[in-house]
């Protein structure tokens, strides 16, 4: 079955049928009666003929060239691949909340209404925020929402010339690429040579032109922002807000909160921290939260509550309007809040103490064969700066390549950009010290290989369905769809 | 212990031993003490499945699904059926439990059927070029506008008063960001108002955004706003439409358009509440390497072997940080699985019997409605499954008798438009039947 290679389309066959539907009960008219002609499509649809057989076959055998969570180990940095509990799959399939319209009437989704509202009041717990809002699509989504309710605080306040948004070296590429989405110039501050923000090179940036600071705590090397109240108040003295992206978050649950760091606004990465599942590359979601004086900003609706009773709150006149359909991933939503209750105040924080733990005891086993350009005490990832010793040779994708005949999901690869070679290193709580060793030992062989066969990591990898794909051959000849 | 953290106290003094550290705690010496938590979150203590599955099954059962009473409910969400199939598919681990494919060698399951959806998508709506899905359809016309007028370099877009309103409120919130100028055209008897438009079109328009069917249901002029916003260099037109109208109506790509948007989720995906759902864009080929978000390329590997790769990623935030076309980083993964393979089960003629059964049963459903002229038509024009009607019975009134009977009412137009208050949406699917239909009509003659 590795060997299946056929697209959905190959497969189809005049006559074949994948559905029925029940006879038509009403008048039988000619459509031309109902739609006048000029905007009807005359030409059959250009769909595939397939039955329902062909279509479980193609599908499953195309699982099968899957890598995912459940496979194995899946040590993706700053992707936080913790493992997705089934239970979650289960309620958010109850028919309450699977089969509900957004638009019904408030007595009929009290439910939905409750469940949000709980998960409102506890990501703000968790946070050390005052308001949350649930509507952003996914993290850059969150982002995005975030600066945009900092933009109308400072507009409001008239502070309209404050045009630049600050964001560190180290940071996602989703960070600048927000703040120029909602119209603001990019100011970038360098690293000091420990990967914390230089709070020098800080002071020296900042102005009455200073919007604010997006900022990862711990950043994206993983290392803990100890000067993070020095900073706060360097960006607040200057007049700007402090944004923190909860791409990290699964390191501190329980520990610290953005809230008590000074932060103003903070987006959760739902699919990260709170073990929904990353869906081969979404949906996800990312709630906003944001102390008090933000919170008239928030998109609306906001879920509220009046006595017994829950609503969608539309009256915040200075909102900056909506920037979703809806209210929402709500089923991405219900997940979070069954992981939340399933772990309770005891398990969120145990997780990150078993995630930086965990984080901690890998970098101890690779230490000796991998260059770790800072040393020191990490929290739930490390970076790695490729391999020791002056092979340069044998490159970080090749590492990456050769963990695939292993049978691991290879590490997050080149990024932070301000490290050579790097390897982000994420393993979670959720795996176990064998898993860790067995992965340790692995990257271990291959740096043995790189001094005595290098050949067997240019050439990786070497047992999965497809080898290295021409991605240049992708880019500069396009084929984006299939022609026949 | 917990059930997904698996450390024993040993293995926790092991690991603790090879850092070199005395305890757990010590991993958190590193926060200043002026930050640390130091007291328990203030959340329940954690609880069994069993705890936890009847906990949330008591607030789920709070709520009346569209499988206990009979939904007329549309204007942006749609009651279609949902073949068993799809839900089978995508729970399959291999494919929910990966992410983004970042590792071809190990993702081509997902790279294929991005592959494929992007090839449903260009041949339903004609279009030369798809991405790997948006957000939804709200967000879809908002990042298609701001990509309109980027590639015109113009400031200004146009966007009919007869697109989904709350579409229109999020483009408002991402346009007012960005500096770009929304103007909004007039409607004239439920459609958009073609003349209107022609006055305010000019060299200055980077974009004029419609919706057909439209938030009313009824079948825009997609050609003649063509023609129009073609007078002026450089604007595009960008229609967001139905994809289970595709089934009958003309190819947007045959008509002008230049930009194709829309919302998925009638393509089996659940109500779910307002989400996840699925934005679509599909565009024509000079706007390719402008498009926001993924996008999966056919190659070979090192043996010949036809692949899947993520490609021309030079549009990209992770690559291209603040010059990048958009800041998405995620797609809707899953739930493009999920309408891949309600495409292809419903296939050539599976989609097309939907929507003229749609088209059918909304017209049978209007007729019976207006029978005894208790309620009135709205409007006078081609509808696809929804339509207005009115009476001078207050709205709300209607949706909460209605209610009474385990029938899930329209939506009340005057919420966004002052002009048509007590005119009420229905859309009708595939799904309801003659009886269900009858019965709306005579629960509402007794109201």
């Amino acid at each position: 079955m590795r060997d299946y290679n056929k697209l959905i389309f190959e497969l189809s066959k005049p006559g074949r049928k994948g559905y029925r539907l029940p006879p038509l009960d009403v008048e039988d008219k000619d459509i031309s009666e109902y739609i006048p002609e000029e905007f009807i499509n005359e030409n059959e649809l250009d769909l595939p003929e397939v039955t329902e057989v062909e279509v479980i076959r193609h599908y499953t055998n195309l699982s099968n060239k899957n890598y995912g969570l459940d496979t194995g180990f899946y040590p993706l940095g700053s992707c936080t691949m913790k493992y997705n509990p089934k239970i979650n799959e289960d309620t958010s399939r109850l028919d309450g909340f699977a089969n509900l319209h957004p638009l019904q009437r408030e007595d009929c989704i009290q439910g939905s209404l409750q469940l949000m509202y709980e998960l409102q009041e506890s990501l703000c717990e968790i946070a050390g925020m005052d308001q949350m809002t649930l509507q952003p699509a996914a993290g850059a989504h969150g982002e995005l929402t975030a600066i945009m309710v900092i933009k109308a605080y400072h507009e409001k306040n008239g502070d309209t010339q404050r045009d630049k948004i600050i964001v560190p070296d180290s940071a996602h590429g989703t960070n600048p690429a927000t703040a120029v989405m909602a119209g603001y110039k990019i100011i970038e501050v360098k690293s000091t040579e420990n990967g914390l923000v230089d709070v020098e090179a800080l002071k020296a940036v900042v102005g009455d032109d200073t919007a604010g600071l997006m900022l990862t705590n711990p950043n994206t090397l993983g290392l803990f922002e100890k000067d993070i109240k020095e900073i706060a108040k360097i960006v607040h003295d200057a007049g700007g807000q402090l944004y923190y992206d909860g791409a990290n978050a699964n390191a501190i649950l329980g520990h610290a909160r953005p809230g008590d760091m000074g932060f103003d606004a903070v987006h959760f990465n739902i699919h990260k921290t709170f073990s929904t599942p990353h869906g081969g590359g979404g949906p996800g979601s990312g709630p906003v939260g944001v102390k008090e004086h933000l919170a008239e900003f928030l998109p609306v609706p906001v879920v509220a509550k009046d006595n017994q009773r829950y609503y969608l709150n539309y009256d915040y006149p200075n909102s900056i309007g909506k920037v979703k359909d809806f209210y929402g991933h709500f089923g991405i939503l219900v997940r979070a809040y069954t992981y939340i209750l399933t772990m309770g105040k005891d398990g969120l924080k145990k997780a990150s103490e078993m995630a930086v733990l965990n984080a901690n005891y890998l970098l101890s086993q690779l230490k000796d064969d991998y260059n770790l350009p800072i040393d020191g005490l990490y929290k739930h990832e490390f970076v790695l700066g490729g391999l020791k010793g002056d092979l340069l040779e044998a490159t970080t994708l090749d590492v990456a390549k050769r963990l695939l005949d292993f049978g691991f999901h290879p590490p997050t690869v080149y990024f932070p950009l301000i490290i050579r070679e790097a390897l982000m290193i994420e393993p979670t709580e959720t795996e176990t010290k064998e898993t860790l060793d067995a992965f340790a030992e692995a990257l271990k062989t291959i740096a043995k290989e790189s001094k005595e066969d290098i050949e067997m990591l240019k050439t990786a990898p070497h047992n999965t369905v497809v080898r290295r794909p021409d991605e240049t051959k992708a880019a500069r000849n396009p084929v984006l769809r299939y022609e026949g | 212990m917990y059930p997904y953290i698996p450390h024993t106290p040993e293995d926790e003094r092991e690991m603790l031993d090879a850092i070199g550290l005395k305890s757990s705690s010590e991993l958190f010496s590193d926060i200043p003490e002026d930050v640390a938590l130091n007291r328990d979150l203030n959340l329940k203590p954690s609880m069994s499945e069993l705890e936890v599955k009847s906990y949330l099954n008591n607030l789920a059962a709070k709520n009346c699904s569209t499988s206990k009473m009979t939904c007329f409910l549309g204007a942006g969400a749609y009651d279609h059926y949902i073949p068993s199939i799809i839900d089978h598919i995508i729970s399959r681990s291999e494919f929910y439990t990966s992410y983004t494919p970042y590792q071809p060698e190990i993702s081509q399951g997902t790279l294929q059927y991005l592959f494929e959806y992007q090839t449903l998508i260009c041949n339903l709506t004609g279009m030369d070029v798809a991405n790997a899905s948006l957000y939804d359809g709200g967000t879809a016309i908002a990042e298609a506008a701001l990509m309109a007028a980027s590639v015109a370099r113009k400031d200004e877009i146009i966007i009919s008063k007869t697109v989904n309103p709350q579409a229109r409120r999020i483009l408002k919130t991402y346009a007012h960001n960005q500096g770009f100028t929304i103007k909004e055209v007039e409607m004239k008897d439920g459609i958009t108002d073609l003349e209107e438009l022609e006055s305010m079109v000019s060299d200055d328009t980077g974009a004029v955004i419609v919706q057909s069917p439209n938030f009313f249901g009824i079948i825009e002029d997609l050609e003649a706003t063509s023609q129009i916003t073609h007078k002026a260099k450089k604007a595009a037109v960008i229609a967001s439409v139905d994809p289970i109208s595709l089934g009958i109506l003309k190819k947007p790509a045959d008509l002008g358009v230049d930009i194709v948007v829309g919302e998925g989720q009638g393509m089996g995906i659940p109500l779910s509440f307002g989400g996840p759902y699925l934005g679509f864009i599909a565009v024509k080929k000079n706007y390719m390497r402008k498009l926001p978000g993924r996008i999966v390329g056919q190659t070979e590997d090192v043996d010949g072997k036809r692949s899947f790769v993520l490609t021309l990623t030079a549009r990209e935030q992770h690559i291209r940080r603040e010059k990048a076309t958009s800041n998405i980083c995620s797609n809707q993964g899953l739930n493009t699985l999920a309408a891949t393979v309600y495409m292809v089960t419903l296939g050539k003629e599976g989609l097309r019997e939907v929507a003229l059964q749609s088209t059918k049963k909304a017209h049978y459903a209007f007729e019976k409605l207006i029978e005894s002229g208790k309620y009135k038509p709205v409007f006078d024009k081609p509808f696809f499954k929804e339509f207005a009607i009115k009476s001078d019975i207050d709205a709300d009134k209607i949706i909460a008798d209605l209610r009474k009977e385990d029938i899930i009412g329209g939506y009340h137009l005057g919420i966004d438009y002052p002009q048509l208050n007590n005119s009420i949406l229905y859309a009708v699917t595939e799904k309801r039947t003659k009886e269900e239909i009858d019965k709306l009509s005579s629960v509402l003659e007794g109201i």
